[in-house]
């Protein structure tokens, strides 16, 4: 499948789909703090191994760094 | 826009700053200087030494209310400025509470979590407000690293990389472009593009 992730385009060959906390992993994101959205819509810590993304979908994962 | 026609704009304009550290004290001032109308501006902490390396206060106000003190900065500066402090810390219901008539929020927290929260609150609860959020900033130099950019109705200014510690602590430089940066993105918002 191919997704739009944080405005750029990304490839997984070999998937129709994935969770969100899979496609966290895939990604080697670490941060401990994370806000992510699918097609626009705020995906909750607790729903990212519920909730799938597909083809075609447009996801942003932010990273919260401290300071300020 | 003349600067007279600018402040007519912005009178009428209310900005929430959700913390008033290094990001909400100088992005205040920034915009209090524009002729903003309204600042709500919401901290639990006083000010300290350590604070005056970036934040926007005096040596005499070491031990004073951030958001009292802030105040008495702004006033000073513009006396036409509308400021509302509160003297508390913010959660998820109360940042929906305080907030939720204002034209532009400003995330200003230092805390990773706190950042966290602001941005699902406001996600979740204020779809429709801009939140315009200050991530990355730490150390010094590296001008070009620090960005914006606009993610549905949430604005990110910064590095999105540079995390605080020990050897790389928060410097007014780096604070300050970001701080004026965010208030650079709630004029954009508030205005339209120049």
């Amino acid at each position: 499948m191919k997704i739009t992730l944080n405005n750029r385009q990304e490839e997984f060959k070999d998937f129709d789909k994935l969770t969100v906390q899979q496609l966290i992993e895939k990604m080697n994101f670490t941060f401990k703090f994370l806000v992510t959205k699918v097609n626009g819509k705020l995906i909750k810590k607790e729903e990212r191994e519920k909730t799938f993304v597909h083809d075609g979908d447009e996801v942003a994962i932010i990273h919260l760094i401290s300071g300020g | 826009m003349t600067f007279e026609e600018i402040k007519k704009n912005l009178s009428g304009k209310v900005v929430g700053i959700a913390g008033a550290g290094g990001l909400g004290s100088n992005c205040a001032v920034a915009l209090a200087r524009t002729g903003l109308g309204k600042l709500i501006i919401a901290d639990f902490d006083i000010v300290s030494e350590g604070n005056l390396n970036r934040q926007y206060y005096f040596r005499k106000q070491i031990g004073q209310k951030k958001v009292k003190a802030l105040k008495e900065n702004i006033i000073a500066i513009n006396p036409e400025v509308e400021v509302d402090s509160y003297d508390i810390k913010l959660d998820y219901d109360s940042i929906v509470t305080l907030f939720t008539d204002c034209d532009v929020i400003v995330e200003a927290f230092d805390l990773a979590e706190m950042k966290k929260m602001i941005i699902e609150a406001v996600l979740s609860e204020l779809p429709d407000k801009p939140l315009v959020t200050g991530l990355g900033m730490a150390g010094w130099g590296d001008n070009n690293s620090v960005k914006f950019r606009k993610e549905g109705n949430l604005y990110i200014c910064g590095d999105e990389k540079s995390e605080i510690s020990e050897d790389n602590p928060p410097l007014a430089p780096r604070v300050g472009i970001v701080a004026n940066m965010q208030a650079n993105v709630v004029l954009e918002i508030l205005l339209g593009r120049g």
